[in-house]
């Protein structure tokens, strides 16, 4: 008995241990796989889109999308699932296409810098992955949405009390990512001073810092910010004070019209049904904020 | 050409701080791998190891880990604090200086046995023998695999982008929130540094014919 109820209660323990890490990943929005079940259109049809001619023809669709970012488009290392609700909007899409989203999509993880040929070589056929609407980017692809209105925030670690707002940043040191728009942004309207200014490839990077004590805020789309508190509830918190407004769009290839059309019925009939509500519960949601579907801009 | 009317400032400014970076850690990776190639040559067999140690080391991590180190793990040491350009300047002269060490002791190997051993019969010791009549020999036979060197120095500055370093680098991720066409500004980054390494070459031209040796 001896033996073996040692051996057990080793089993037990790590089992304990496993369950124990699991539940916390699987609070976080982050982890895991895909979550909402999606009902598979029939019979669509997206007259005049080349891309959907060309999806129809293969199959299956390629999605581009972020692996880098917990709560919105992220990449589970081990398992290779990706999940967030970046991912969620790209299968909701996906099956509204007529494309089943658990066996039909192929995602591209693709970084800022590459989204715009990504689209216009067709290397993939639409792109989901805090893709902030502007008009400069329009001149280069083509938005439907959005179907997120993000804002830029800050995140500070759990402790700090001095933080509470854009305006209180002066002499602390804040991150970003590389030439980004929120540190463009930190340093057109000097909230910090040029020297206290930090930028890092990624977000993560950033992150690390922070929770290390190199500087003392991570500033960016609330969204973003939004998964890693939730990956770390005990050390990090957003402040929840935005400052700006940030439409997410689904980034299609420029003159594929038929197809933006196609995404804006599909993002307003899932505000209108409920299950926009579905996807971001499920995701962002377990943040504990909430949000509600922007209206679809129809340019 | 609207790149050029619109972000100038911008890409002058990565310019200049590539520039600086390939300065700086290009006069200190010449120093470095100097002193290197001196340790491993050296008729010290613990000198020697510490060289052999430090090439194999530098010359097998990539640069982006070198970097990484210095900005994410080197803090957690608590030694002294530099800021971001300075530890890149640290991170680009430690990992050239293996590069500029091997070269140097290739053209070491050049210099016949006969020159090492005419400079000991004249009652030179090993640094003089080194300093004034091995070294001179080595650095004029290898003048054109060090500017290689030297413009992959160059080239390599543009990690630092990912680690808080505004050179030319961290130019592309700017200009792409800012909405332009990432291809134009991939176009006049390289042809800047096409203007930053053809002076190189021409310098390289310029010391082979004045320096050659005649043999």
């Amino acid at each position: 008995m001896g033996a073996k109820g040692l051996r057990l209660g080793a089993v037990l323990a790590a089992t304990l241990a496993l369950a124990l890490t699991g539940c916390g990943r699987e609070g976080a929005p982050g982890g895991g796989e895909p979550q909402v079940q999606q009902n598979v259109a029939q019979n669509v049809q997206v007259p005049g889109s080349p891309t959907f001619d060309r999806i129809k023809q293969r199959g299956r669709v390629t999605i581009g999308v972020k692996e880098d970012q917990p709560g919105l488009g992220f990449r589970d290392p081990v398992t290779g699932q990706y999940s967030g609700f970046d991912i969620e909007i790209a299968r909701l899409a996906a099956a509204q296409l007529g494309l089943d989203p658990n066996t039909q999509i192929d995602y591209k993880p693709i970084p800022s810098t590459a989204r715009e040929q990504a689209l216009a070589t067709g290397e993939v056929d639409y792109y989901v992955g805090t893709y902030t609407i502007n008009d400069k980017r329009k001149e280069q692809v083509g938005f439907a949405g959005p179907y997120f209105m993000a804002g830029q925030d800050v995140l500070v670690r759990k402790d700090n009390t001095d933080i509470t707002g854009p305006e209180t940043l002066k002499g602390k040191k804040v991150c970003s990512a590389t030439g980004s728009t929120p540190i463009q942004r930190v340093k057109e309207q000097q909230l910090t001073e040029p020297q206290n200014i930090v930028e890092f490839q990624r977000y993560s990077e950033c992150v690390q810092q922070l929770l290390d004590g190199q500087i003392d805020a991570v500033t960016t789309d609330d969204a973003i910010l939004k998964g890693y508190a939730a990956q770390d509830p005990d050390k990090l918190k957003v402040v929840g004070k935005t400052f700006s407004q940030e439409p997410y769009g689904i980034g299609v290839a420029k003159d594929d019209i038929a197809l933006r059309n196609k995404i804006n019925d599909v993002l307003e009939q899932a505000a209108k049904s409920g299950e926009w509500k579905r996807v971001y519960d499920a995701t962002l949601g377990k943040s504990g904020t909430g949000a509600e579907p922007p209206p679809v801009d129809r340019y | 050409m609207d790149i050029l009317v619109e972000y100038g400032d911008v890409l002058a400014r990565g310019f200049l701080h590539t520039i600086e970076l390939f300065l700086l850690a290009g006069v200190g990776s010449l120093v470095l791998g100097t002193v290197l190639a001196t340790l491993r040559v050296s008729p010290v067999p613990a000198l020697r190891a510490v060289g052999t140690g430090y090439v194999t080391l530098l010359r097998n991590t990539p640069l982006t880990l070198v970097f990484f180190f210095f900005v994410f793990a080197y803090p957690k040491l608590e030694l002294l604090q530099f800021p971001f350009f300075t530890a890149a300047v640290i991170a680009l002269t430690i990992y050239t200086s293996a590069f500029v060490c091997e070269v140097l002791r290739s053209g070491i190997n050049t210099v016949p046995v006969g020159q090492a051993e005419a400079a000991r019969s004249i009652g030179l010791g090993f640094a003089q023998s080194l300093t004034n009549v091995i070294l001179p020999q080595a650095f004029r036979a290898v003048v054109p695999p060090m500017v290689s060197v030297l413009i992959a120095l160059l080239k390599n500055t543009t990690v630092a982008a990912g680690f808080s370093v505004n050179e030319v680098g961290s130019v592309i991720p700017f200009l792409n929130e800012e909405g332009e066409p990432t291809t134009n500004a991939f176009i006049w980054i390289a042809v800047g540094f096409l203007i930053l390494v053809i002076p190189l070459t021409l310098v390289q031209r310029s010391f082979e014919k004045r320096w050659s040796v005649a043999r």
